[in-house]
């Protein structure tokens, strides 16, 4: 506890808030509460502040529990030492993300994602977990996260839990994130060596997300292995493009496969019209970024 | 609440609710009115300072936010020698015309100037990228800033957060 303020600088006395003041607001970052929520409120709310909570900030590599130390099929074969996990704090900001050595090396998604969300200002300000919370269907880092099967990690007054990124990720700004909870990290599995992403939006920066895809995959002998295609803003919840993966599953690295797999990514999404973009230009602009981030990656 | 922080190098406090803007605060509680309210929304950079020697968008940050940590504003930078040269040396560029986004721009590019001593032009066009000018088209200020000599935030204004940001708080 901060002597001064009486505001919570651990986890547990955070919860602990929640739980005493139900209508506590947890700020991280702002750059969605302060925009959205603030005005829309007269009265002036109890809140926390996330972001003086030392244990939800920082990015460190911690070790795989050995029953999860399973590897995804074509990955070289290491069975003495299970390969550590990246381990990304709620309150980690944008800004962070983008410079950290383990990000750039070993998640470039991640790292290009992150130097494209909002300005230099948004970035030294937005979190991760707020972005994750925030759950928009045009929120950046998502559909990265679901390439890289990512996992958070969720403290609740009974303590904590894991869950994979889309058992969290609901639906229309809804999470399994409960009343009293806070998500406290971002686990990424070891990375995968093919990587690629884009954002199509509007203006470099500033811009909200007309379509963004992701993908992550292995290769075995000049064939794919393991792919996972993850599309945003083209449903209310980023979602795997499973028919495009499942055209890439063992096939050969080529453009024929880049070409099939693009096809199959067109007829599997259901885009919405709106101020943004239309649908026909939604599902256009996604399936030509499959077809060339397949053979970019 | 009351907060202490740390405003153009100097150890002060404000009493407010927690969730008060601190571009707010600047502007009525301190009467610094470099900082302006553009759109505040987040998309303009009128209001950009610098938090802990970062910068930010002191429309969407609370007063909450703002204990223990270091503020600069554009009336910090101009009161040091260095600062008050780079704003001198960028007037004379022809980096500013009405002046609504100049606080902003100059935070923005003083905070790049420290990472990066000769930007390149794309670190310009990054750095910059959340500060809208409807007047000089940038190419004033992209020249302006590129020519800068070195960096232009005065160790007196910059220790203080540093300082700050090793508390933990
Ligand atoms: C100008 C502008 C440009 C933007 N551009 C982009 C963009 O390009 N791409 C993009 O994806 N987003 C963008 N955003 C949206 C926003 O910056 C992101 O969604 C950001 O990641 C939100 O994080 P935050 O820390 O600011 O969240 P906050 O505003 O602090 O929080 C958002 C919500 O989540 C809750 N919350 C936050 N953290 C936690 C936690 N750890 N546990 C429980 N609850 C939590 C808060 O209570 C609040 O209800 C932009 C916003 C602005 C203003
Ligand atoms: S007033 Fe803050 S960004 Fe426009
Ligand atoms: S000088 Fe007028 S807006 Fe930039």
């Amino acid at each position: 506890m901060n002597p001064a303020s009486g505001l919570p600088r651990t986890v547990d006395e955070a919860l602990l808030r929640l739980q005493e003041r139900p209508d506590t607001v947890a700020l991280a970052g702002c750059t969605d509460w302060m925009v959205r929520d603030r005005l829309a409120r007269a009265d002036a709310p109890p809140v926390i502040d996330l972001l003086a909570i030392e244990e939800l900030h920082g990015i460190e590599e911690i070790a795989t529990p050995p029953s999860e130390a399973k590897r995804p099929a074509g990955a070289d074969a290491d069975p003495t030492t299970p390969p550590p996990l990246l381990r990304i704090g709620a309150t980690t900001t944008f800004g962070e993300i983008r410079v950290d050595r383990r990000v750039v090396e070993g998640y470039p998604i991640l790292a290009e994602v992150a130097s494209q969300i909002g300005s230099r200002q948004i970035q030294n300000r937005a979190t991760l977990g707020g972005n994750l919370v925030n759950a928009s269907p045009a929120g950046d880092s998502l559909p990265v996260l679901l390439a890289l099967a990512a996992e958070v990690e969720i403290a609740s007054p009974d303590g904590r839990r894991r869950i994979p990124y889309d058992a969290f990720h609901l639906g229309y700004r809804e999470t399994a994130l409960g009343p009293g909870e806070l998500l406290t990290a971002v686990l990424l599995p070891p990375p995968p060596p093919h990587q690629a992403f884009r954002k199509v939006g509007t203006r470099a920066a500033v811009a909200i997300s007309k379509v963004m895809v992701a993908m992550a995959a292995h290769s075995r002998q000049g064939r794919w292995s393991s792919m996972r295609i993850a599309a945003g803003s083209v449903a209310p919840v980023p979602m795997r493009l499973r028919a495009a993966e499942k055209v890439c599953e063992g096939a050969p690295i080529d453009v024929e496969t880049a070409t099939e797999a693009a096809e199959a990514a067109w007829g599997e999404v259901e885009p919405i019209d709106d101020v943004r973009s239309t649908a026909r230009y939604r599902r256009w602009a996604l399936s030509r970024v499959v077809r060339r981030l397949l053979l970019e990656m | 609440m009351k907060v202490h922080f740390i405003l153009n190098g100097k150890a002060v406090e404000a009493e407010g609710r927690p969730t008060d803007r601190l571009l707010d605060v600047l502007r009525h509680v301190f009467h610094l009115t470099g900082a302006k309210e553009g759109c505040g929304e987040g998309e303009c950079g009128a209001c950009t300072v610098l938090l802990d020697g970062r910068t930010v968008l002191s429309c969407l940050v609370p007063l909450i936010q703002v204990d223990g940590r270091s503020v600069i504003t554009v009336e910090g930078l101009a009161a040091t020698e260095k600062g008050h040269a780079y704003l001198e040396r960028f007037a004379l560029k022809g980096g500013t015309q009405c002046g609504a986004c100049t606080p902003g721009i100059v935070l923005s590019g003083a905070h790049l100037l420290q990472e990066h001593p000769h930007p390149s032009h794309r670190e310009v066009a990054h750095a910059l990228a959340g500060n809208i000018c409807r007047c000089t088209g940038y190419q004033a200020i992209q020249r302006a800033l590129s020519e800068e000599p070195e960096a232009v935030l005065d160790s007196t204004l910059l220790p203080a957060a540093d300082a700050e940001r090793e508390d933990g708080s």
